[in-house]
Formats: structure tokens, C-alpha cells, sequence
């Protein structure tokens, strides 16, 4: 166990009180059970990793971070709020935004539509403005506007999840997977995209990732994952060279 | 519609070639048939004089059934080859109608309400004064009603995506609350208001029926698929065991007649000196309150594809068909999934409730033999035939479905085939599955299974080209 010393670079906020903490918190499916226990933080503007093999438990994190499955014990606070028993929809409310594992596009629906979906949350106040905004980021959703979202293809879809929680103008974004199944020049482009949008708009990002190199690389912090259980945390460059790291998630290392 | 075709080449990959498997194959069906038919078609029932019953055996029916599945299997299997063998686009006539008829809707669309506003003028020039009320009501009104439920329960199903095998409840719900009010309650109260019941009654009806869609909805909130069609059915049967039973509520299975029939906005259809031919100074007939009914489910149905086409481009109405789509993305969304839910139910059971109120007031007597599993799966049927959220699609269906089997019974052609007492209506149910089974073959995702985007791009409004080069990637 490594400590968490690196301040992260882009930490405004003087009394580091975290944007989003997991405290203690146990989550099972039925009677099994996925997290046994875990803390995290995020801090405002901090783009934080957490990193573990298959079945770990990284989605349910993120998932029940959203109430579903609830935590059965622990709490999870975001912007000082116990959210731990909060409905889900309420939560996406509160400006935390997901893209989920496995993207979770409307398949049927247009790319239009399916970005007029993420901006329900605010009730389309600023759509026109988020809509160019998105089409920025990424400018091959603009070219698809009033293509389906099945028929995309997966470096697009993903495009597409990101743009669609963006659309909410969430102060936490939480990615699962992005890089799952794309082509490299893609999982670049996204991770770039992830990265300008922390710096330039200090959004905070909590990203969950099996590509471990990449998305250490990018965060400011890391988290590593076994088995429902946090085994380390440090500074994305202190994780890099850990050699238990690299052993188990870089070096081929297969978990 | 690239996905359709996809998976059409992956299953015709494999088909093997030749005559011989496609005899193999056709050989197989017809036994198959065989088997079937012997418990099921060969011997025949019936009470001769004495109340005795007789056998008959009924081998030339097994025959006739084994011969048509031999051969239409064989032309199916040899079809499915040739397109396996890649033998040209050879597209059969139906399927290349479609998407030119999706083309051309924005001409057929007019075109088809605009019909369905003369329908009536052509029945008459058709077959006369008396003759023409057999076409509008036993056509157009019945076919409308089922439109009507059709995209009533569209909302439900097609849109929303929640599986409602119960939808008759509702329909029950309207006719009876129509029946109810306007036998009991109005002349009890203000006896006056007796002319203008059926539009008293008509809202009413509707808000009743969508009450009782939100109170079905509250309990099946988190059930989905077989599990929400299962308790759903037996809702649709509650309804109806309770019609049957509560006889002071409902009259039991005698059911309710001389249930008031419209009004012409209070002036009654009837030979009195104020009803409506003495009103308008024309010869009584029957005939008009048919035309007037006719109008009367035609606004209702219009005004149902209306405000279904309306709210399909209004959060809600996207909201549904996103909960279709994937109901936990919904929720991480911010959607209320449980208000959502709930709007789909009571909005589709709402019109089901309208549609229920109209028809008791066509029927002028409802009982609980009207609301029967049937019903719901007729207009299921409808929807899932026509594709499951198009409009279109489901107006299309219950056309063939309702319309179908009617104008058999008119087909005076079919009678030196079959023999003069040929009665196509006992056929109905095979006719109907058997319409089907073929169009789940031909079009296993309904008629128009294509889904109109709501929102079209104004290209002026929405992003200027000179935002792209700032982009990334
Ligand atoms: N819906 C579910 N029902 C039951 N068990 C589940 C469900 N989802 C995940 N699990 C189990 O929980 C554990 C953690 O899964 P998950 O969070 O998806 O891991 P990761 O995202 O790290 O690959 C796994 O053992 C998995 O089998
Ligand atoms: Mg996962």
C-alpha cells in the first residue's frame, strides 16, 4: 500500500473536502457479494483511475455508486450529500453523469435523439448551446446526427455515451470501459478528448478502465481493484512503477 | 433494415442445394402434418337426430392439409436456396412494395385519411341506401374501433415497450363506465342531461380507464417481459370474472342493454318530431346515425394517432421509447422510470377506455362475452403485426386483421369452391393464424418495422460548419 502523496495538479479547492467518497461500502447481487468494503475518493477536478481485472467489481462500484445495487453498507457521499439511499434518477440529477459498461446507447434512436435523452435532465434548458458543444468534441457524432445508434460503429457509440452524459453538464463524469473493443488511434483520441476536457473545464472524471497503462497515464490518481477490495492507491506515476502493478496489469500480465 | 438482411444471409448461408433436400424437407413438413391432423382434423363429431353422436371420419380434410404443407414447404425451401445461391436481387413483389410505399407516404397519407372521410359517400354510391350500412358499420366503424385500440395499445406496447396482455380490461373499464353512467346514474340525477350522455360519458370513460391503468401499473413497476405479460393477462381476466360476478354492479353475465345511444350533439337519431331527420328535414333512416358513428370513431382514432404523434416528440414520448430501449441507461439519465411507466399505462388504457365508451354506445348492450382474452389478443396481435410503434403499421394490420375475414364473408366467389354452406367466419382463428405465422416469416419484425426519428435537424439552428476544424480525431 502505497500512500496517496502526489497532491493532484489540478486540486483548486482549499479544504480538500472529496467531490464524491465511498466510505466503507458493501454491495452484493442477491447473496453474493461484490464490494467488500470499499473507500474512495475523488476530489473536485481530479481525474481518478480504478483499475482491476475482470470480475472485480469496478462496474458494481460505479453502479452502486448510482443506487443500483444499492449499498448495503457504507455510505456514499457526493457534494457533501448522503446519496447512499437516493434513487437513481434523482442522483443523475445531482450533476454526476455515467457512461455506462457496454455504452448503453439507444440502438434504435438517432444520434439527435439519443444526446436529447442525456440533456432531459436539466429540461433542455441549454440543449442548442450543449448540442454544438458536443458536436466539438467529437465531430463525427455531427456528421451522424439522424443516423441510429446501432448502426454506429463501437469508437462512435462510445463517442456517443460520452456525449450523451456530457449532455446533463455534469460535474462528475464516470466512464466504465471507454477503451473496451476500440482500435488504439480511437481509445488516443478518446482518452486525449477525456484529458482536454479536465483541463480546460476542470470537470472531474472517475474512470474505470482494464487498459491499465493508458488510463494511469492519464489520471492523477489511481485505484486498484481485487476481488471487491481496494489493494493499492497512490499517484498515477507511482502506480505505473509499482512492480506489482506492472506485473499484474501491464507487463501482459493477464489477472 | 441492414440488419434484417444481415441475418437473413447468415441464416441462408447453410442451405443446402439441389431438388432432393428441398423434397426432404417438404416430406418432413407434410408429416408432421400427418401426425397432427390425426387427432385433430381426421374424425369429426356431430349429434344426429336422436342427440346420438356420430363419427365421421375425415380423410379427404387430412389429405387436402398434407398437400398444401408438402407444397408450400417445397416452394419455400426452394425459394430459400435460390436466395442462398445468391441468385440475383430477386425480391418477391411484397417486400419491394413496402419501402416504395414508405416513400410515397407522404402522398399516401393524405390520400388515405382523405378516403376514410368519403368512405361513407362511396358506400352509398357503392350499394345503395339501404345496403351501404352493412359496409360502414360492420367495416368502418368495427375496422376503426380496432384502430383505435390498436394505437391505443401501441403506446403501451410499441412505444413503451411494456408486454400488456390485459389491454381488454380497459376497454371494459369505458363501456361499462359509459353503460353504467348513462343507464344509471345520469337519469337518476339529472335526467335532463339525457341526450348529451355519450359525451358526457366519453371523457369520463377515458379518465376511468386511465385510473385503472395506473392503479395495473403501480403493481407490475418493476416486472418486465413474460413476467409483466403474465400478470397483466390476469388482470384483463379479473376485470371481467368481476363484471361476471358482482350482478348488482354490472348485471352479470345478462350484461347491460338499452344503453342511450349518441346524440347528434343532442338532437337523437330517431323518427320523433325532434330527432334528427324531422330536425334536418330529410325522409328517417337508419343510415344516419351509422354515418354519424362512423365520423364519430374516426375523430376518436385520428385524435389518438394525434396526440400519439404529438407526445412521441415531447420528453415523455422519448422518454418511452428510450425505456423500450434500455431502462437502466433510462434511470442513469435522470429519467423517472416510474412516472414514465406510468403515463405509457394510463394514457394507452386511457383510449382503450374511449374506444370501450364508444362501443357500448354502437352496441347499445355490453356484457362480459365482449371482453374476453380474445379481444386483448386481437389487438396485441394488431401491434405487434404492424411493427410495434408505427402507426401506420398497426392501422395497416388491423385493416387485414378486422377487414379480412368480413369481406370473406361477403366473397360469394368462394362458394362453388368450398360448397354452399361455406361459412368463412368459422374459420377465422386459422385464418387468422395463419396470417401470422406468414408475416412473421415474410416480416419478422412487423409490416413497417422501420422507426421514424422524432427530431429532424433544421440546419441553419442547430451547428455551423466552421466548429468542425476545432474538433479532435
Ligand atoms: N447483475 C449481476 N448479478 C449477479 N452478479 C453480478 C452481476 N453483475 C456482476 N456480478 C458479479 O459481481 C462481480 C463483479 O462484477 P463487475 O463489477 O462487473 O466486475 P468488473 O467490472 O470489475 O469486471 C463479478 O463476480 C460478477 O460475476
Ligand atoms: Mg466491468
Amino acid at each position: 500500500m502505497s500512500a496517496m502523496t502526489e497532491p493532484a495538479a489540478a486540486v483548486a479547492t482549499s479544504p480538500r473536502q472529496p467531490l464524491l467518497s465511498v466510505r466503507g461500502v458493501k454491495a452484493y447481487y442477491g447473496n453474493i457479494i461484490a464490494l467488500k468494503g470499499v473507500d474512495v475518493d475523488v476530489h473536485p477536478g481530479e481525474i481518478v483511475t480504478l483499475i482491476g481485472a475482470n470480475g472485480a467489481g469496478k462496474s458494481t462500484l460505479m453502479m452502486t455508486v448510482f443506487g443500483n445495487p444499492r449499498a448495503r453498507e457504507g455510505q456514499v457521499i457526493y457534494d457533501g450529500q448522503d446519496i447512499t439511499r437516493t434513487e437513481t434518477h434523482l442522483i443523475a440529477r445531482m450533476g454526476l453523469a455515467q457512461s455506462p459498461e457496454g455504452r448503453r446507447i439507444f440502438p434504435r434512436m438517432t444520434v439527435y435523439e439519443n444526446l436529447q435523452m442525456g440533456a432531459s435532465v436539466d429540461n433542455f434548458a441549454h440543449f442548442d448551446q450543449d448540442l454544438e458543444r458536443i458536436c466539438t468534441i467529437f465531430p463525427r457524432l455531427k456528421e451522424r446526427l439522424q443516423q441510429r445508434g446501432g448502426t454506429l460503429s463501437g469508437g462512435e457509440q462510445q463517442m456517443l455515451a460520452i456525449g450523451r452524459a456530457l449532455m446533463s453538464r455534469p460535474q462528475l463524469l464516470m466512464l466504465d470501459e471507454p477503451s473496451l473493443g476500440l482500435a488504439p488511434l480511437i481509445v488516443k483520441m478518446i482518452f486525449d478528448t477525456i484529458r482536454d476536457l479536465n483541463k480546460s473545464e476542470g470537470l472531474t472524471v472517475f474512470l474505470v478502465e482494464q487498459n491499465a497503462f493508458h488510463a494511469l497515464k492519464l489520471a492523477h490518481r489511481g485505484y486498484v481493484m481485487v476481488n471487491g477490495v481496494i489493494t493499492m492507491s497512490g499517484s498515477g506515476k507511482e502506480l505505473l512503477a509499482n512492480p506489482q502493478v506492472r506485473a499484474a496489469y501491464l507487463e501482459g500480465g493477464r489477472h | 433494415m441492414a440488419k434484417a438482411n444481415n441475418r437473413a444471409s447468415e441464416q441462408t448461408a447453410i442451405v443446402e442445394q439441389g431438388l432432393t433436400p428441398a423434397l426432404k424437407e417438404a416430406a418432413f413438413a407434410a408429416l408432421v402434418t400427418f401426425g397432427l391432423c390425426i387427432p385433430i382434423v381426421a374424425w369429426g363429431t356431430r349429434q344426429d337426430l336422436n342427440n346420438r353422436l356420430i363419427l365421421d371420419q375425415r380423410w379427404d380434410a387430412v389429405a387436402w392439409a398434407v398437400l398444401i404443407v408438402f407444397v408450400g414447404r417445397l416452394l419455400v425451401s426452394l425459394n430459400k436456396q435460390r436466395r442462398a445461391a445468391g441468385g440475383g436481387p430477386l425480391v418477391s413483389m411484397p417486400n419491394a412494395l413496402l419501402p416504395a410505399m414508405a416513400k410515397l407516404l407522404p402522398v399516401l397519407a393524405p390520400l388515405a385519411i382523405g378516403f376514410l372521410f368519403v368512405f361513407p359517400i362511396v358506400a352509398i354510391f357503392g350499394s345503395g341506401w339501404q345496403g351501404s350500412i352493412k359496409w360502414i358499420d360492420n367495416f368502418g366503424v368495427q375496422i376503426l374501433i380496432y384502430v383505435m385500440l390498436g394505437w391505443g395499445l401501441n403506446i403501451v406496447v410499441g412505444l413503451a415497450g411494456l408486454l400488456d396482455l390485459g389491454y381488454v380490461a380497459f376497454y371494459a373499464v369505458g363501456a361499462y363506465s359509459y353503460a353504467l353512467f348513462a343507464t344509471k346514474v345520469i337519469p337518476a340525477t339529472y335526467p335532463a342531461l339525457g341526450v348529451w350522455a355519450f359525451w358526457i360519458c366519453l371523457p369520463i370513460a377515458g379518465l376511468l380507464a386511465a385510473f385503472w391503468g395506473v392503479l395495473l401499473g403501480f403493481p407490475v413497476l418493476r416486472l418486465r417481459g413474460d413476467y409483466l405479460a403474465i400478470v397483466t393477462l390476469a388482470f384483463g381476466e379479473i376485470i371481467r370474472l368481476v363484471l361476471i360476478n358482482w350482478v348488482d354492479f354490472s348485471g352479470g353475465y345478462a350484461g347491460i342493454s338499452t344503453i342511450p345511444r349518441p346524440s347528434f350533439f343532442g338532437i337523437p337519431f330517431n323518427a320523433s318530431d325532434s330527432g334528427f331527420a324531422a330536425v334536418f328535414g330529410l325522409e328517417f333512416s337508419p343510415l344516419y346515425r351509422t354515418i354519424f358513428l362512423y365520423y364519430v370513431i374516426l375523430m376518436l382514432a385520428l385524435l389518438t394517432a394525434f396526440v400519439t404523434i404529438r407526445l412521441r416528440r415531447m420528453p415523455v414520448g422519448r422518454a418511452w421509447e428510450a425505456l423500450r430501449e434500455d431502462e437502466i441507461a433510462c434511470r442513469s439519465l435522470g429519467i423517472n422510470t416510474t412516472s414514465t411507466k406510468l403515463t405509457a399505462f394510463a394514457i394507452g388504457a386511457g383510449f382503450g377506455g374511449v374506444a370501450g365508451a364508444f362501443f357500448a354506445a354502437r352496441q347499445g348492450f355490453i356484457s362480459p362475452e365482449s371482453f374476453t382474452f380474445m379481444e386483448s389478443a386481437v389487438v396485441l396481435a394488431i401491434v405487434v403485426l404492424g411493427g410495434m410503434g408505427s402507426l401506420w403499421g398497426v392501422a395497416i394490420a388491423a385493416v387485414a386483421m378486422i377487414g379480412g375475414p368480413e369481406l370473406m364473408r361477403e366473397m360469394d366467389l368462394l362458394k362453388p369452391i368450398f360448397g354452399a354452406d361455406f361459412d368463412p367466419t368459422k374459420y377465422r382463428m386459422l385464418i387468422f393464424g395463419l396470417a401470422m405465422v406468414v408475416i412473421m416469416i415474410w416480416k419478422p419484425r412487423g409490416l413497417i418495422s422501420t422507426r421514424e426519428p422524432t427530431a429532424f435537424l433544421k440546419e441553419s439552428k442547430s451547428v455551423s460548419g466552421s466548429l468542425v476544424k476545432e474538433g479532435h480525431g
